[in-house]
């Protein structure tokens, strides 16, 4: 609640503003015509299967790759005429490993804290915060070429946070990881999100994860499908599944039909029915039923039903679809632009 | 904390709750340190060429494994290649030993392979993704190639003291003028080696396809610069490839350096160090090494200007 708070205090002045966006590679258009906003403080997710162009939107956006058209603010900053601006304002976690593990941790760290101007007196605080955020303080004198995959994904946001950073871009942080090492991180970014109140800016194709952020925008074939909360997202899905037990089922049917105008129908042995907005009406169901209802679940849909919703397709079904395939291996043969 | 404005940020403090050491919830009021990252300056670059020269430093010492092994290929040159040649070209010598002679050829040839390796650095950076941390940050890429530059030519001229440390076992004095002089050279050289090899590494993505690269030109140019042989009295193809090998502008100077302090007999020296000429001129070694350097800066500029322009 505190953040959305945040975020509205600052609405007059996103700290992403894109219109417009657009990159070509020759003939494919790998980004098209993306605008959003993306407000101080906030964490927002970009969602989709690989080859979406969730990349070389990010790409775009970090200054790394320069737009065919359109533009965009971060920071306050263009990405093109004052990119040095922009690169000053953001932190990077990108998906490829980028450390150096010949070096230490903190060797790391004050290499990146150098190139990035970080005053010499705020060297030391600053590293041994970002690093006891991570969990990764004890560490921070072993060489990185030590470190397991999780370790390192810390240890480049740690990084990434250095220079105290006002968006911090993360492409695909929980990639490759175990469950619970994405959890960890989960948890990393949204306490950094509270104590820091940086704007993160993330790409994700797992969709459990985007439920971590405050709006997610959808993206498929370069296009933004989608972009809202995930509760918005879920609940334009239309309607909640709400099942209750009863000790007479027939009865509950009846009265539910004549008094609530729903179609329920029995599932496992229990009374099931689709209704908008599922929470607000339990109550009601509670005080308007006159049967004894011995227990009651609400299931929400989930990212994947909105994912399918605006795309047609599961995400899994997407990345398995030979056609996106072949734009990706594309994509990635011209220039690397998938992902450089 | 009731405002998440941003837009001056100041390097100050604020209180925030929620400090934990492994991802518990231990709570305790801790400091937010909050960094203000000043705008690109003069000094801001400095500092970045420092910090990327300063990688290299710790990368050498680290890496022990590399020391030695770049020793062992001037080292097998002089003492087996030197030594065993000793026998049939003992007349052609005047007395001096065939070591002493190519001494000067190693010192070179320990810089310039010790310079290819440190430039073929910027390969395995790319290779691990370490080349993008630095091209993303808001320093020029000038920066980070000359001090990538330097860091190179530093650990090469370290790697050429070694082999000038072993001076006595070639009958060479030791003598502060030449070590002062021999130092310089082999910095020199090691600088524009590295800017060479860097001006290569850039484009190329593959260690493989570098290290190839490598073989074709630096092994041609070492043979061909005379480090091995005096460079008069050639075939006439070979006086051509000698004079426009720029490496032969390093490897006479140091030669001349290292044979003014020899105690032999004129017709030796006559034979064995007859200096560089262009047309009968004799190079003044001043000039040659002013050669080098010149060579040194334009590669540097097509390494900057090469890595500027990639994405």
């Amino acid at each position: 609640m505190i953040r959305n708070l945040y975020a509205m205090a600052d609405s007059n002045q996103p700290a992403i503003s894109v219109s417009g966006l657009t990159k070509r590679y020759g003939d494919l258009e790998a980004v098209k015509d993306v605008s959003f906003e993306v407000g101080a403080a906030e964490v927002f997710g970009f969602l989709g299967p690989n080859g979406a162009g969730k990349s070389t939107t990010i790409n775009m956006l970090c200054t790394l790759t320069k737009p065919s058209a359109g533009e965009a603010r971060v920071a306050g900053h263009d990405i093109v005429t004052e990119r040095d601006d922009v690169r000053r304002n953001i932190g990077l976690v990108f998906q490829d490993p980028t450390l150096d593990g010949y070096l230490t941790a903190a060797q790391n760290l004050k290499l990146h804290a150098e190139l990035y101007g970080v005053p010499s007196e705020l060297v030391a605080p600053r590293m041994e915060q970002v690093l006891r955020m991570v969990g990764l303080w004890d560490r921070k004198d072993g060489p990185v070429r030590t470190f397991s995959g999780g370790m390192r994904r810390r240890l480049e946001i740690a990084r990434g946070l250095m220079h105290s950073p006002r968006v911090l871009f993360l492409d695909e942080p929980t990639i490759g990881l175990d469950p619970q090492t994405r959890r960890s991180i989960w948890s990393y970014i949204r306490e950094l999100q509270e104590r820091e109140e940086i704007t993160i800016f993330m790409t994700t194709h797992y969709m459990d994860e985007a439920e971590w952020c405050d709006r997610i925008a959808i993206m498929d074939q370069g296009e933004i499908v989608a972009l809202d909360s995930p509760e918005t997202l879920k609940a334009g899905i239309g309607t909640d599944r709400i099942t209750i037990q009863t000790d007479d089922n027939d009865a509950a049917m009846l009265a539910l039909r004549e008094r609530f105008g729903v179609e329920p129908q029995i599932l496992e042995g229990a009374v099931s029915f689709g209704v908008a907005g599922g929470e607000q009406f339990v109550p009601r169901l509670f005080a308007e039923l006159d049967l004894p209802i011995r227990g009651v679940s609400v299931s929400r849909p989930t990212l994947d039903d909105v994912f399918m919703s605006f795309t047609g397709s599961t995400i899994r079904d997407a990345e398995e679809d030979p056609s996106k395939m072949r734009n990706r291996v594309m994509m990635q043969m011209m220039g690397g632009g998938g992902r450089r | 904390m009731t405002t998440t404005s941003e837009s001056t940020p100041t390097p100050s403090t604020a209180t925030a709750p929620g400090q934990n050491g492994g991802g518990a919830a231990a709570a305790r009021p801790i400091e937010v340190v909050r960094v203000l990252v000043p705008k690109r300056s003069f000094r801001s670059e400095l500092r970045a060429i420092k910090i990327v020269w300063r990688r290299e430093m710790i990368r050498f010492v680290n890496d022990r494994m590399r020391i030695v092994t770049s020793l062992v290929q001037p080292f097998l040159f002089l003492f087996v290649l030197g030594g065993g040649l000793q026998t049939l070209v003992r007349a052609g010598t005047h007395g001096v030993d065939l070591k002493t002679f190519i001494y000067p050829g190693i010192l070179c040839m320990t810089v310039m392979f010790t310079a290819m390796f440190s430039a073929a650095s910027i390969v395995w950076d790319r290779e691990f993704g370490f080349l993008r941390e630095m091209m993303v940050a808001p320093v020029r890429r000038s920066s980070i190639v000359i001090g990538k530059c330097l860091g190179g030519a530093t650990v090469a001229a370290l790697q050429g003291v070694i082999v000038l440390a072993i001076a006595g076992l070639v009958h060479v004095p030791y003598n502060l003028e030449l070590i002062l002089g021999v130092l310089g050279l082999q910095l020199l050289l090691a600088f524009t080696i590295t800017a060479f090899g860097l001006a290569v590494a850039i484009r190329i993505k593959q260690m493989q396809s570098f290290m190839g690269v490598m073989q074709m030109i630096v092994m041609p140019m070492y043979f061909i610069s005379g480090a091995m042989f005096p460079a008069n009295g050639l075939p006439g193809w070979l006086t051509v490839l000698n004079r426009i090998d720029p490496l032969a502008y390093a490897v006479d100077p140091m030669r001349r350096l290292v044979f003014s302090k020899l105690n032999i007999s004129p017709i030796a020296r006559h034979v064995l160090d007859p200096g560089l000429t262009w047309w009968g001129w004799h190079v003044p070694a001043l000039l040659e090494a002013g050669v080098v350097l010149a060579l040194g800066v334009a590669l540097l500029g097509v390494a900057i200007w090469e890595f500027s322009t990639t994405e």
